[in-house]
């Protein structure tokens, strides 16, 4: 097993893991969901579930930024790119999402100026370098990502640099964490919750989980060590009796969160009413969109928006796969028409996707291993 | 786009109180320091850094083993240390 071949601190694993099973109430199954695309790369680089009794089944949240991005926005953010005169700049992970008219690479492909970025600063620099464009920035992500979008029209507004905006899709954490405890389809014992999103909101805006919903949270780092330490955490306030928001990420997750960062979101962005999420459908008050005071910059009032709804295809189960009902290989096309050289599903493009840390690191789940030797 | 990279900063860049020069596995871009106004930031601290802004400041050890444990996932980390080295940002 690699992990137990590679990982420096495998005997503190090993430890864990008995700990946790100890944890177990025999004949109890328990279901956990980790919120965090990141955490969902952890658990299947690393095989962790092979260090977690078969009773405890981890569950995919819908924590990868890109994976939720309907294909009707990426459609409009085509249809930006294709007007004349526009730069259309992305970091590289949307670059393969594809929308009901194909990615942003096949644009590319047909003559729009696209071009990826490493940080929305960088995209601010095309645009001071190009004053004959209009430079757009498609924003995604969720708070983790946004102050530096709103960082950037912060900079852009104090330089007064007139051909720039961004086309707003920045999500937020807490109303898909709603969504889905308020969804009948699946059951939970408890969240393993995002590490770099809480860096931000920090760990209060999860109190209403433990309060109103009584299941446990326990904010996470990103190494093995980190997810089996939270698993045994959240397993340790069942067997209590507790359910409370606990921080095992400290070291870098202040339970306050970056007030400035907040400020800067606040500042620039606020709520949308309604927002459309691949797979969760329209959620209250789940993204940001850009205040009025800085319309200069906001793609949405400076272009003509179709507003486009695509279906996702009929074959494509990312949604349920985003909710945590399904597990990626129980999708009818997983590795065979969606790979992450033709993706038909956002949950197959980015890294962090739960379908494509499966197909990448070529772990079958214990589900599957035991079916097929049954 | 959504690791958090742990880098050493090198320099604050001189006129720019926003901009620190920061060495990430080896690779030396500027990265925007303004959400972390408060820590006072000097060379040889650790910051977290996600698309080109330091989200915190963070200790060597925790930097360390974030390092080790990126270094470990492969093409991720790869693909962001790509992105990282086309970045120029040069005003904050």
């Amino acid at each position: 097993m690699r992990f137990v071949d590679e990982y420096r601190d495998a005997e503190k694993a090993r430890a864990l893991s008995a700990k946790i099973a100890s944890l177990c109430e025999p004949g109890r199954a328990y279901k956990f969901m980790e919120v965090c695309g990141g955490h969902t790369h952890t658990i299947y680089k690393h095989g962790l579930e092979d260090y977690l009794p078969e009773t405890i089944t981890l569950v995919h949240g819908p924590g990868c930024p890109v994976c939720v991005i309907p294909m009707g926005r990426v459609d409009d953010a085509i249809h930006i790119a294709e007007r004349p005169g526009v730069v259309m700049t992305s970091f590289g992970d949307m670059m393969r999402v594809p929308g009901g008219r194909g990615s942003f690479f096949d644009s590319m492909a047909q003559g729009a100026e696209i071009r990826m970025v490493y940080s929305p600063l960088d995209a601010l620099k095309v645009a001071r370098q190009n004053p004959d464009k209009h430079v757009v920035f498609m924003a995604i992500g969720f708070e983790t990502t946004a102050p530096s979008t709103a960082m950037t029209v912060l900079r852009a507004a104090a330089e007064e640099i007139g051909n720039f905006s961004i086309f707003c899709n920045h999500v937020t954490i807490i109303p898909a964490i709603k969504a889905i405890l308020d969804s009948p389809d699946l059951r939970l014992d408890g969240f393993i919750g995002p590490g770099h999103v809480s860096t931000i909101i920090g760990c209060r805006p999860y109190e209403f989980i433990a309060r109103d919903y009584g299941k446990p949270l326990v904010v996470a780092g990103f190494e093995p060590l980190d997810i089996l330490q939270s698993i045994y955490m959240l397993l340790v306030q069942l067997a209590e009796g507790r359910s409370q928001i606990e921080n095992q990420y400290a070291r870098v997750v202040p339970w306050a969160g970056n007030l400035k960062a907040l400020k800067a979101i606040n500042e620039v962005m606020e709520l949308r009413p309604y927002f459309e999420w691949r797979g969760l459908g329209f959620i209250s008050h789940s993204a940001l969109k850009v205040r009025e005071r800085y319309a200069a910059f906001d793609a949405e009032r400076i272009f003509e928006i179709p507003g486009s709804r695509v279906a996702d295809p009929k074959a494509c189960q990312c949604g349920e796969v985003l909710k945590g009902v399904l597990k990626p290989w129980e999708c009818k096309v997983f590795g065979t028409a969606c790979t992450p050289e033709t993706p038909i599903g956002t949950c197959m493009v980015s890294s962090e996707g739960a379908c494509a840390a499966y197909y990448n690191f070529g772990r079958f789940s214990r589900e599957r291993v035991r079916e097929a030797t049954r | 786009m959504c690791l958090g990279i742990p880098g050493e900063i090198v320099e604050i860049l001189p006129g720019h109180t926003d901009l620190a020069k920061v060495d990430v596995s080896g690779v030396r871009r500027a990265i925007n320091v303004g959400l972390l106004e408060n820590e006072r930031l000097q060379p040889g601290d650790w910051i977290l850094i996600h698309v080109g802004f330091a989200l915190s400041k963070i200790d060597e050890e925790e930097a360390r083993a974030a390092l080790d444990f990126l270094e470990g996932i492969g093409q991720a980390y790869d693909d962001e240390l790509a992105a990282l080295r086309g970045s120029s940002i040069d005003r904050g």
